[in-house]
């Protein structure tokens, strides 16, 4: 391996511009003569729009204009589209209601954009902002998703009951079977609950349009331009691919929120031709609180049927999952092919159905955020599993040992649809069972309890799919584009590279991650490759980065491109060296003549690629410069074990958490240390969901965790010194055998930490703790508890 | 937002019902008030400043008294906008019952906010409005004294003199049996009353 190759962990290159203030972000770019935008926001979770009344602040001092959604309804501008239709149970496909980028006839949450003011600066644009009148005709709102469902009110006319689908997936009738045969039946109820994504950048863009070309630019804080480019473009403003440029430039965060075409891109592109001036946005904290899509939030019923030894033999599941006011970009896709495709788990269950309802609500649009559906669907798992073992008296390492999918059954045909094609879930569940020294756990327990502590164990092992994804089956799903990856390699005259790919990196650290693949497989140290990403101007095509899937599929889109570069290289080497191609061997930097001394190295193959004076001009191109797209045959399959210790302090309600243990199978490591750091970051955001963050909106549809001061995020003193660890199974449906980490902190950690949780107040008889399980509702649940009552 | 509370006022409830119909000793009084226009019996405008926790606004917002029944009770009611800062809405029955020589006065207020307010200021609302009414009683209590001054003496003077100089701030908010001995100022009472709902409404 180059030094700098596969498995070396490097220093991340992009931490010198983060870490010294010289990142460069949408907010950093200021165009000449730009103007400013402020975007007027309904108070109101539901209401009528009677009137917009902008003649007022129109002229206010600096503005320069004023569009309402009659002015974009008026250009003919479509609505903001969804990327993938469900279809219910009977064939019919989901409800699928328009989605204004500026709101026409209603608004249907707290933030639906109302109006776009322009002025000369951000106050003026906000302050005149204040003075349109706006008649709204307030409507009763659905907030609940039961609430909803009544169909009391309606969030869109043609979603009757606010449903937007009602979907299926399994085998029902195996499943009644399995359970008709059952010796137990062991159900719970249970809540995933919303979370606000709150990415460290807000969200911005700044719009420009050049007369005398035609041409629109937009840079802006995704995850995804070309996504971004072809949704825009398409099917919102009609604006063809090469009069549309999309920059991501450095993004400082998504966790998924920033994948998602919004509104606000829409309105400043169009805006900017109107106006003959860039136009700049930037969200405030509190916008993105109420309009950045949130994640998760569902609600759960589920029964497990075993036979007397433990065994499973049916799951049977029934969720009902918020969609929000509009269907953003992935909302149908993630309650659904991201979560209940994953019901086996890590278990050999053979009888499996789960239905989903999907609810408009008049709350922000729910879509990914870190996990997308599989976090929802581990918590499910992992919190039934661990009360069958509870309530059938059973040991819950062994009822999970009992019930896994052995190594040797792979590749393993869920009964949900997915084929797992490698993995080992008893091996990394032992490995995290003797790092967490689980055997020890009970004297632990006694020492915590004459420090007046309860202390508690839990476990969560998962598998989750990622390296979205294989084109033709996220097609047959309802995926409306393929999800490929492109690549393009450049090697320049001297021998440096850069490499274009279509994902983009976010805080991930693909600049260093890429350029090592480079490093490997040329053998030139990572140093001479720079990474581009995120200009659609300069990178051919690509799907972005999202379902952990940049190194999955755009890294053998890579791998791809520089087999193809060594091809032609080996060419121009043959030429050269007077040798038969087939003579020619590529290692370590150098082509050789097998068999004999004669060597060029990469550089100066590369140099007479450029300077072809001695080149085989007939047979072969100059240059050295390869495109490659790269389509997966299968999603990838991260799992492990996560094992969590906390404390409860019974007189406060405080969770600790003193102990957190992960064994994870992220297929091969490219770089160790940044695979550490998403571990670190994902278990970070697990335990943030478990134990601090929660989304609240009162029966009006208020957000009422709009600000940091109502909305917990974790902090380092929230947070243990992790244990982690990867034990990779090889054998992942892609030439890199990687299977994707930058999700299954999130994914896994939840109930490891719920779990604990609950075995900590077992004593008291305490069976059930929702999440976020804050010191209010532990203390809550203690002082209900039954022995606790029985006790005073 | 939800608060109720009652007071015992030393006066008749038919001066306590005129009281609650002064929107110039309201506008006096209510902290951050600026106007108030009575339109009709019924209809009143008001521009209110308030603060919550971080967020600052200047209310405006229209207020309608409704199922009058006097000297019995109304229910207050309106809405309040404070452009970016968002809204508030609600109301409040009011009751006046004849309690010996006064009038035992209760209320019942319920009130929304939405928008910004709502997002940064929900949990300091509670605490906003104890804080507002107690204001109102101490600027209220100044208003009619000087008002006092001028006109008869009441019958009950001296029982005012002694609890006078006690603003009644403890009376409002949700503790229900807190109730003020405030003496010739009755009709404080009333309009304290009107300053909360007031407050809900416009904050």
């Amino acid at each position: 391996m180059s030094a700098t190759g596969i498995g070396a962990s490097i220093k991340r290159v992009e931490d010198l511009r983060f870490l010294t203030g010289n990142g460069h972000y949408t907010d950093d770019i200021n165009q000449l003569d730009q103007s400013h935008a402020w975007i007027l926001r309904s108070p109101h979770a539901h209401a009528k729009l009677n009137s917009v009344d902008t003649s007022k602040a129109a002229a206010a001092p600096g503005v320069i204009a004023i569009f309402t959604g009659a002015d974009m309804a008026a250009d003919g501008v479509g609505g903001i589209p969804c990327g993938w239709q469900i279809h219910n149970k009977d064939g019919s496909p989901m409800a699928e209601p328009g989605h204004p980028a500026l709101a026409v006839d209603k608004v249907r949450h707290v933030g639906d954009q109302v109006a776009i003011v322009i002025a000369e600066t951000r106050d003026q644009a906000r302050d005149a902002a204040e003075l349109i009148a706006v008649d709204y005709a307030v409507l009763p709102a659905a907030i609940d998703m039961d609430t909803a469902l009544s169909g009391a009110s309606l969030v869109h006319d043609d979603a009757p009951n606010n449903r937007c689908f009602d979907w299926e997936i399994g085998d029902r009738d195996a499943t009644e079977a399995a359970f008709a045969k059952a010796d137990h039946v062991v159900s719970i109820d249970l809540a995933n609950n919303r979370l606000i994504p709150n990415a460290m950048e807000p969200r911005a863009a700044i719009s420009e349009f050049d007369r005398s070309t035609g041409r629109y630019t937009l840079h802006t804080t995704t995850q995804n331009p070309h996504v971004i480019r072809l949704l825009m473009g398409a099917f919102v403003l009609q604006i063809p691919e090469h009069k549309l440029r999309i920059v991501a430039p450095d993004v400082g965060g998504g966790f998924g929120s920033k994948i998602f075409h919004y509104a606000e891109e829409a309105i400043l592109t169009w805006a900017a031709a109107k106006v003959h001036r860039p136009i700049k946005w930037t969200a405030e904290r509190s916008e993105s609180f109420m309009t950045d899509a949130h994640g998760r939030d569902h609600e759960t019923h589920a029964d497990l049927a075993l036979d007397k030894d433990g065994k499973f033999l049916g799951l049977r599941v029934a969720t009902k999952a918020n969609v929000g006011a509009y269907l953003s970009t992935f909302g149908s896709s993630v309650p659904t092919y991201l979560y209940a495709t994953l019901l086996a788990g890590v278990y050999a269950t053979p009888a499996i159905y789960a239905e989903v309802q999907t609810v408009f609500t008049n709350t922000v649009p729910v879509d990914a955020y870190r996990g997308a559906g599989r976090p929802e669907c581990t918590y499910l798992l992992e919190r039934l599993v661990t009360k069958a073992a509870r309530d059938l008296g059973m040991d819950p390492v062994e009822l999970r040992q009992k019930n896994m999918i052995q190594p040797d059954q792979y590749p393993y045909q869920t009964p949900v649809a997915l084929e797992y094609d490698c993995g080992d879930s008893p091996a990394t569940f032992a490995s995290a069972l003797k790092a967490s020294d689980y055997a020890g756990f009970e004297a632990r327990r006694g020492a915590a309890e004459k420090n007046g502590k309860l202390r508690g164990i839990g476990i969560s092992t998962y598998v989750e799919a990622c390296g979205i994804a294989p084109s033709a089956v996220a097609g047959a799903l309802g995926a409306r584009a393929g999800l490929y990856e492109s690549a393009q390699v450049r090697v320049h005259p001297t021998g440096s590279v850069t490499v274009y790919t279509g994902t983009h990196s976010h805080g991930q650290g693909h600049e260093t991650t890429f350029a090592q693949l480079v490093s490997e497989s040329f053998g030139i140290p990572a140093d001479l490759v720079e990474v581009s990403h995120g200009d659609t101007d300069q990178v051919q095509f690509g799907m972005g980065t999202y379902g952990s899937r940049s190194l999955a599929v755009g890294g053998p889109a890579i791998l791809k491109a520089c087999n193809k570069v060594i091809d032609k290289a080996k060419k121009i080497a043959a030429h050269i060296l007077e040798a038969d191609v087939s003579d020619i061997e590529f290692a370590d930097g150098k082509f050789t003549v097998v068999g004999t001394d004669k060597e060029m190295a990469f550089a100066e193959v590369s140099l007479a690629a450029y300077v072809p004076h001695n080149y085989p001009i007939e047979e072969i191109e100059p240059g050295l410069d390869e495109n490659a797209f790269y389509d997966p045959l299968n999603f990838s399959f991260p799992g492990g074990a996560h094992i969590c210790e906390v404390e409860v302090d019974p007189d406060t309600g405080h969770v600790e958490v003193i102990d957190f243990t992960a064994v994870d199978d992220v297929g091969r490591v490219v770089n160790p240390m940044i695979v550490e750091g998403q571990v670190h970051g994902g278990l970070a955001q697990g335990v943030g969901q478990a134990v601090l963050e929660g989304c609240v909106y009162d029966a009006d549809g208020q957000l009422l965790t709009g600000s940091y001061m109502d909305y917990t995020m974790p902090r380092a003193d929230d947070l243990p010194n992790f244990s982690v660890s990867t034990q990779g199974v090889m054998g992942a449906s892609n030439p890199l055998e990687v299977k994707g980490v930058g999700e299954v902190g999130a994914i896994g950690s939840p109930p490891a930490v719920i779990n604990a949780i609950i075995d900590a107040l077992s004593p008291l008889g305490v069976t059930d703790i929702s999440m976020p399980a804050t010191p209010n509702k532990v203390w809550q649940a203690i002082q209900a508890s039954s022995v606790r009552q029985a006790a005073e | 937002m939800e608060m109720s509370g009652e007071y015992k006022i030393n006066a008749s409830r038919e001066k306590v019902w005129e009281a609650l119909n002064d929107p110039e000793i309201l506008k006096q009084s209510i902290p951050g008030c600026e106007e108030i226009d009575q339109k009709s019996p019924t209809e009143m405008s008001a521009k209110v400043t308030a603060k919550v926790g971080p967020v600052k606004a200047k209310f405006s917002g229209e207020v309608e008294l409704t199922d009058l029944d006097p000297p019995n009770g109304y229910r207050i009611s309106g809405e309040g906008k404070g452009g970016a800062a968002g809204f508030a809405k609600g109301g409040a029955n009011v009751t006046l019952e004849e309690d010996g020589a006064g009038t035992l006065l209760k209320y019942e207020v319920d009130a929304q906010v939405g928008g910004k307010l709502a997002q940064l200021g929900a949990r300091l609302i509670d605490g906003t409005a104890k804080k507002m009414a107690g204001q109102f009683f101490e600027n209220f209590a100044a208003a009619v004294e000087s008002g006092e001054e001028s006109a008869a003496p009441a019958v009950d003077g001296p029982a005012a003199a002694e609890t006078a100089p006690a603003p009644a701030a403890p009376a409002t908010g949700t503790d229900t049996s807190a109730t003020a001995q405030i003496g010739m100022w009755t009709w404080i009472g009333g309009a304290a009353v009107a300053a909360v709902v007031l407050y809900a409404l416009f904050a």
